[in-house]
């Protein structure tokens, strides 16, 4: 049986990690509010963007002559680009599992294609580099703090890519902020462009011609795909974090009160030993 | 009552406006623009400059760093790479900016890619004006 001291220190070991687990917990709430913003605030423009590229689009189907965009070309997909977004950090229950697995089956899907990693966040980089995969770059760190430039730097180079015929398709694998609860491994394939719906063609002044217009609106588009997908995945991490972290909280709180009740009993148990040990001495004395 | 239009502008990062405004000027690539009620369905590209509409009697000017522009029968989107209220804009520090990009130009230093210092000197310039004009 273990005695009173190894029971009293497991607790507060315990408590210690339970202490660590509630601070992350709040830490990680007050950043999932802040993602959350982020979240909403690149909604308009997102919302915005879609609907002139409708209309340019709606536009440039109008015209006599077809418009040829070296980011709408569709080719066979042979070589995919995938772009996976993990967390730099664990602890934040199957997020970072999830979305390994997800990015594995997308390779076993395409067997006979080759199918190259672009990894952001430290999780995805350090298993995939582990195994050798095809890596065309990793950027590490940019979760913490999400700036369009960054973004937009990573959806030029693999606009690049895709450009230079280096590749056939690009994807985005991460996981989409669905409730603070649930996270849905999301996959989207960003390149070549899927074209919104074209709305009604209105009869538009173009200042610029359609297609030079549509040549610098598809960039965007793509950027802001990324971009989307990073905050997404943000807010997402440090909701996936809070629940890990408030199980944890609640799963030490259980541990506790079942190492408090042993330890009672051990003591209890002690003190009986004790008395009846007192009480039969006495009784030999007499 | 005059008739207004919906005025929107937004940046990747953020909305800025969305309000109904009586006219609008906006920074088009190839020069100023302004856009009344009823005004033709029109889609342009943003250079750098300073966008204002009245409120209230005032004026309110936002510095906008390229983008584009689409016009609609009582919608006005303004998608802007970058924009700043003019409040939002530090004047000392936007006219040191300024004093770099226009040293960097005339230094014409070997490195230096002078489209990119131009555009620079454009975007600081648009900033500057838009500060001075709160």
């Amino acid at each position: 049986m273990p005695s009173l001291i190894d029971i009293r220190r497991r607790i507060r070991s315990v408590k210690n990690t339970q202490q660590i687990t509630k601070a992350m917990k709040m830490v990680s709430a007050a950043k999932l509010r802040r993602a959350q913003d982020r979240v909403i605030a690149a909604r308009p423009y997102a919302a915005m963007l879609r609907k002139v590229l409708a209309d340019v689009a709606g536009a440039v189907a109008a015209l006599d002559q077809p418009v040829e965009n070296p980011l709408l070309a569709q080719r066979e997909e042979r070589r995919t680009l995938l772009v996976l977004i993990t967390g730099d950090k664990g602890l934040a229950g199957a997020f970072n599992t999830n979305l390994i697995k997800g990015a594995q089956r997308f390779a076993a899907e395409r067997a006979g294609a080759t199918v190259t990693f672009e990894l952001i966040g430290r999780k995805g980089r350090d298993f995939f580099r582990k195994r050798g995969a095809a890596i065309a770059g990793d950027h590490i760190g940019l979760a913490a703090k999400v700036a369009y430039a960054d973004t937009a730097a990573i959806a030029h180079q693999a606009m690049d890519l895709f450009r230079n015929d280096e590749i056939d398709a690009v994807y985005l694998l991460y996981n989409e902020f669905k409730s603070v609860m649930a996270q849905r491994l999301t996959i989207t394939r960003v390149l070549p462009v899927a074209m919104p719906e074209q709305s009604a063609p209105a009869d538009f002044i173009f200042a610029q011609p359609p297609a030079e217009m549509l040549g610098r609106l598809l960039p965007r588009y793509v950027e802001m795909e990324f971009y989307r997908a990073l905050l997404e995945s943000a807010a997402a991490e440090h909701a996936a974090r809070m629940t890990a972290m408030d199980s944890a909280t609640s799963n030490a709180a259980e541990m506790i009160e079942k190492l408090t009740l042993y330890m009672n009993r051990v003591r209890q148990a002690s003190i009986t030993k004790e008395i009846i040990e007192v009480v039969s001495g006495a009784a030999a004395g007499e | 009552m005059p008739e207004l239009i919906e005025l929107e502008v937004a940046t990747p990062e953020r909305q800025l406006v969305h309000e109904d405004v009586a006219e609008v000027q906006v920074p088009g690539k190839d020069g100023e623009l302004g856009i009344l009620p009823g005004h033709a369905p029109l889609l342009s590209e943003l250079g750098c400059g300073t966008l204002s509409y009245p409120v209230a009697g005032r004026r309110r000017y936002l510095a906008i760093l390229g983008g584009f522009l689409e016009v609609l029968p009582g919608h006005i989107r303004v998608l802007a790479d970058a924009a700043e209220r003019a409040e939002e804009i530090d004047l000392e520090r936007a006219r040191a900016d300024l004093r770099r990009a226009e040293e960097q130009l005339a230094s014409q230093a070997p490195d230096a890619d002078p489209a990119a210092s131009l555009a620079a000197m454009e975007r600081a310039q648009a900033r500057v004006l838009a500060a001075e004009q709160r």
